[in-house]
């Protein structure tokens, strides 16, 4: 039977996981939107939502034909390459060794691109396509997340609730505030998922392995505070690191 | 198909970023299922030494980036 852990767990690695790809999906088709107006950014958007949706509907039966240590193995290789290259990344950031995302510059920067397409006659598609590849792309990621954490134990419903929850909350935030989400801190996103999404990982392989968890699904939350208190001892590990060569190359 | 290749790489890019990192990573999954399922390591055991293997490779990776920044 499937515990509370487990599904809140899922829920709550799905739901952060995607707030941090339906924010960069926001930025550029709001860019899109203010820039060239809505129409092309709205069909770009409904575009690349259809794309994954035939992708779930075509790939998600496949899933069920897997046998679950199988699936339990693969989803968690899977998982543990993207969880570590997620958190590789935040710890180098949260260490000072790689600048943060900074959502205003990245509208700032697309915002540039469109207007500079401005004067083409292709200005609208052009448009339009920016707003597809930036919703399909961050949605491939989306659709990764939801099937990888739900996939291992039946809870892809609940996975998807999460992802549903995070679209709903930018779209509101989003159009009440109308502009890029810069205040989301997205590297203590990257870095909580990164945790959570290589947790999941290890536990799948070692389920797939035949591995019997002891407290079953709550090792999860010790797998989970093994890996925080490493990642959190390498960030000021490299902060000891990054002092002297920031201060040399700001001096 | 341009789009398609964009796709294809961008997916290929959410589990590789740092190469010896993911490298690493598969030949630690690789040995500890040969060692569990040729060598009857115990799976708890396997599961384990995975997590650690998981700690150094990150520490590792973490290691060589920093030592770039250096140089």
């Amino acid at each position: 039977m499937t515990s509370l852990t487990t599904i809140t767990s899922t829920v709550t690695a799905s739901f952060l996981a995607s707030l941090v790809e339906v924010v960069e999906a926001f930025t550029i088709v709001l860019a899109v939107g203010i820039t060239r107006g809505w129409r092309p950014a709205l069909t770009g958007t409904v575009l690349a939502l259809a794309v994954l949706a035939a992708l779930v509907v075509v790939f998600g039966p496949l899933l069920a034909l897997v046998p679950l240590h199988l699936l339990q193995f693969a989803v968690g290789v899977l998982l543990i390459l993207f969880g570590m290259r997620w958190l590789r990344k935040a710890i180098l950031r949260a260490a000072g060794f790689i600048a943060l995302h900074d959502e205003a510059k990245a509208f700032a920067a697309e915002t540039e691109q469109l207007q500079r397409q401005a004067a083409e006659r292709r200005a609208d598609y052009l448009a339009g396509l920016a707003a597809f590849k930036g919703v399909l792309l961050e949605g491939v990621e989306v659709v990764f997340i939801v099937i990888a954490v739900g996939a291992g134990r039946g809870l892809t419903l609940y996975a998807s609730g999460g992802a549903l929850a995070a679209l709903i909350l930018v779209l509101v935030v989003g159009a009440m505030v109308h502009k890029p989400l810069a205040q989301v801190p997205e590297n203590t996103l990257k870095f909580a998922v990164g945790l959570m999404l290589t947790t999941f990982g290890v536990f799948w392989i070692g389920e797939g392995l035949g591995a019997e968890w002891p407290g079953a699904d709550l090792a999860l939350l010790v797998i989970f505070a093994v890996l925080a208190a490493s990642a959190l001892g390498m960030v000021r590990w490299l902060r000891g690191i990054a002092a002297p060569i920031l201060g040399r190359s700001g001096s | 198909m341009s789009l398609a290749r964009t796709i294809l790489t961008e997916f290929l890019h959410l589990f590789v970023d740092d190469g010896s990192l993911a490298l690493l990573v598969a030949v630690l999954i690789a040995a500890v299922a040969a060692a569990v399922k040729f060598l009857t390591l115990p799976p708890f055991d396997g599961a384990v030494l995975l997590l650690a293997g998981c700690i150094l490779i990150l520490a590792d990776s973490l290691r060589r980036a920093a030592a770039r920044k250096r140089s």
